[in-house]
């Protein structure tokens, strides 16, 4: 981890221009032929490795989108797992070229980092487990509780900020990487465990007792996921955020992995003509081919696609669309028309 | 007269040595300058472009972290300037605690080393070359996972008299709460060191005179153990005891020592220590044989020919490279970051990734951590030199 960050730190005084990389990140990624993106180091249902080393999640297919879009081809990616602390020095110093790790989107990070958030591609909260022999039932009965948690997250600010808020003590046990989190709660050095309330379904099914841990009713914080570029690259930014839009966009106009090409053949809605390319020059301002949504589609899908296979109600996971439904469907997630 | 081809005289101007050797210098000085000057402009320009604020104002901030273990008051409304103090005091304690240990078990072990005694001395032979060839970082995770997993939970924990209680929280002990007048007591122990200082150098001024023995060690003892003492009780013994109490999840009250701080503690010690341990045994090694056979001649007795004659020679051999072990052991201490010990890396890493400060966090971590290298090295180069061989 020094080592990442010593190189960061030489890559700010050294490399001249504004960014760790050049400016041009579209043009680079072009050049090298795959897209490096920046993920956890496993966190089921977002970013994990399977033993032969193949990512799946939904922030892993998210990147697939990205590079289907650029390539035509979902796997020509390259995941760089980063714990919490490295992750951002790793996006400035040009070592990937996308961060898509359930990133919590806040001003500071827009602001001075030297980073820009494409979108939310996941509205999440932070939440509370604990071991249910432990008969706490409300987040505000934990005064004196021993919390674990990972540093360099939005997660131990949060968390800082409830208790204070609510005149309770506690005491933070923080590690850099995520496996020793875990443990530790597991181990009975802490009596919560404390994360983005996805991560703490995720992590849940890691522990060799699934059935005496519960997961308390309270959200204490809004927790906007999402992907994060560079600074002052805007054609990089518009390629990441509208292959988000597109994502949604499909999954409104009821286009998925099945269908697309039935659709780009015989649909006679113009809205889905413009998202598949038959109509109109969108890829040209992105920088890529016309009909890169119907390659983002064939990599993985539609949004509600992604989501269902990879965190919905048939996975082990089984999260609820909930806030993260269209717009349409009283969720949240919307994107502007595609003319 | 023939010339020789090559010689000084035609040797021409750029093969001059003074010129060669002026220019490569001033070559270099051109090349330092422009780098640093060029490294300082771009990371200035560089941070201007992400809206970092180059220099320590960020410093003044609020935190909004809290950290486990502070030595000092520290809360989330707290300065990132304060959190970096929390953090370096947690090193420099697990530091300084860690080199006291290390050095007393290593003196131990490397003496055992030399023992006649064969379980004695394979034993101590066992815990060297275990612990030297097991990598530090590795050291640390089975102190730490085996302490966590071998301990009960607060509600069993181990206890001792309702005073001290052993859990995978760590071990609470009593905390003692001095009353005013125990300053009586604190004034007896700084008389009695002062006291002490100038009875051992008027005896030895007295022994060089006249050769007879003061005994000066009982004395100190007396000065600096036994007054403080009968003050103590003498001024109605002014000292109540916190007791730790369980309540709800955890234990308030007394005295904490928080398990990651154990692990680290003990894994730093015992790992310096079988170094330490090598360097003693290297150290009495030195010292020939001939000068305990002349004191014997001479008629000192056992005791005062070690402490006379073979440690003083021997210490010389030990603390050069003694101090370089506590430069490692202090150094080493940042390895804390992996389980959780938060010390001064471990809080520059959340301020850093709370700030994005890089360059300035990475720069006020290689500044503490060479003064504090600086720092030890001339406390042991003074030491050496008291040591050092006196010329009459
Ligand atoms: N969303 C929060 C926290 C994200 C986070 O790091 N969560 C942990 C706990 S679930 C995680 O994903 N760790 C996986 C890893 O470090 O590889 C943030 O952006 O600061």
């Amino acid at each position: 981890m020094k080592l990442k960050l010593l190189s960061a730190v030489i890559g700010t005084a050294l490399t001249m221009g504004v960014a760790g990389a050049s400016a041009a990140t579209l043009d680079d990624v072009k050049a090298r032929g795959t897209l490096k993106c920046g993920v956890s180091q496993g966190l089921i249902g977002f970013s994990n490795p399977d033993e032969q080393n193949n990512w799946t999640g939904l922030d892993v297919d998210f990147c697939r989108a990205v590079a289907a879009a650029i390539f035509g081809d979902g796997k020509k990616v390259e995941f760089v797992p980063l714990d919490a602390t490295q992750r951002f020095e790793a996006l400035k110093s040009g070592e990937v070229d996308v961060l898509s790790r359930n990133t919590t989107w806040t001003m500071s990070r827009d602001t001075t980092g030297g980073m820009t958030f494409a979108g939310v591609t996941y509205y999440d909260g932070q939440g509370f487990m604990v071991k249910k022999s432990l008969g706490v039932d409300s987040a505000l009965k934990l005064n004196g509780a021993s919390v674990c948690t990972q540093t360099g997250t939005t997660t131990e600010l949060n968390l800082a900020d409830y208790f204070r808020a609510n005149n309770m003590t506690y005491q933070v046990v923080a590690f850099q990487k995520n496996e020793e989190v875990l443990a530790a709660y597991n181990e009975g050095r802490c009596d919560v465990y404390t994360t983005d309330q996805s991560g703490l379904y995720a992590e849940r099914l890691k522990l060799p007792d699934v059935e005496n841990h519960v997961v308390l009713p309270e959200i204490i914080s809004k927790e906007p996921l999402g992907p994060v570029v560079r600074q002052n690259d805007t054609q990089w930014f518009n390629l990441v955020r509208w292959t988000y839009y597109a994502l949604l966009t499909a999954e409104e106009l009821g286009v998925t992995q099945a269908n697309s090409a039935e659709q780009l053949a015989s649909s006679t809605n113009p809205e889905v003509a413009r998202l598949l390319g038959k109509e109109g020059d969108f890829g040209k301002g992105l920088g890529v081919e016309n009909d890169w949504v119907m390659k983002i589609l064939a990599a993985t899908g539609n949004y509600g696609e992604i989501f269902d296979r990879n965190v919905g109600e048939a996975t082990k996971l089984g999260i609820k669309r909930g806030v993260n439904s269209l717009w349409k469907s009283g969720g949240l997630q919307y994107a502007p028309p595609i003319r | 007269m023939t010339t020789v081809p090559g010689s000084q005289s035609r040797t021409s101007f750029w093969r001059h040595p003074t010129v060669r050797s002026v220019g490569v210098q001033l070559f270099m000085v051109i090349a330092v300058v422009w780098f640093v000057v060029f490294v300082t402009d771009n990371t200035i320009n560089n941070m201007k472009a992400r809206n970092l604020a180059p220099g320590f104002s960020f410093l003044n901030d609020t935190a909004g972290f809290d950290i486990l273990q502070a030595l000092i008051p520290y809360s989330r409304g707290s300065t990132y300037a304060t959190a970096f103090v929390v953090g370096l005091l947690n090193t420099l304690l697990v530091a300084v605690l860690g080199i006291i240990t290390a050095t007393i078990l290593g003196f131990l072990v490397g003496v055992m080393r030399l023992s006649r005694n064969w379980v004695i001395r394979s034993s101590a032979t066992l815990y060297v070359e275990f612990v030297r060839n097991v990598p530090l970082l590795l050291q640390m995770f089975i102190w730490y996972k085996t302490v966590l997993k071998a301990l009960p939970a607060p509600r069993d924990s181990l206890r001792y008299d309702d005073m001290f209680f052993l859990s995978n929280r760590g071990l609470m002990s009593p905390k003692p709460l001095f009353e005013p007048a125990a300053l009586w007591t604190l004034a007896a122990l700084t008389v009695g060191i002062i006291a002490t200082f100038f009875i051992t150098r008027w005896a030895r001024k007295r022994q060089e005179r006249t050769g007879e023995i003061f005994p000066a060690f009982l004395t100190s003892l007396g000065l600096i153990i036994a007054l403080p003492i009968v003050v103590f009780s003498a001024s109605g013994l002014p000292v109540r005891f916190e007791y730790p109490v369980l309540q709800g999840f955890n234990f308030v009250g007394g005295l904490a020592i928080i398990p990651e701080f154990m692990a680290l503690y003990l894994a730093l010690s015992i790992y310096t220590a079988a170094f330490i341990s090598e360097i003693v045994r290297a150290g009495v090694l030195a010292v020939s044989h001939g000068q305990t056979e002349a004191a014997h001649a001479l008629g000192l007795r056992h005791g005062p020919t070690l402490r006379l004659i073979i440690i003083p020679q021997a210490m010389r051999v030990i603390i050069p490279p003694l101090a370089s072990q506590y430069l490692n052991l202090t150094k080493n201490s940042s390895l804390a970051v992996a389980i959780g010990y938060p010390d001064f890396v471990y809080t520059g890493g959340t301020i850093l990734n709370q700030t994005g400060q890089a360059v300035t966090i990475v720069l006020i971590w290689m500044g503490v951590y060479l003064s504090l290298s600086l720092l030890t090295s001339s406390f042991m180069n003074w030491f050496n030199s008291r040591m050092k061989l006196v010329e009459r």
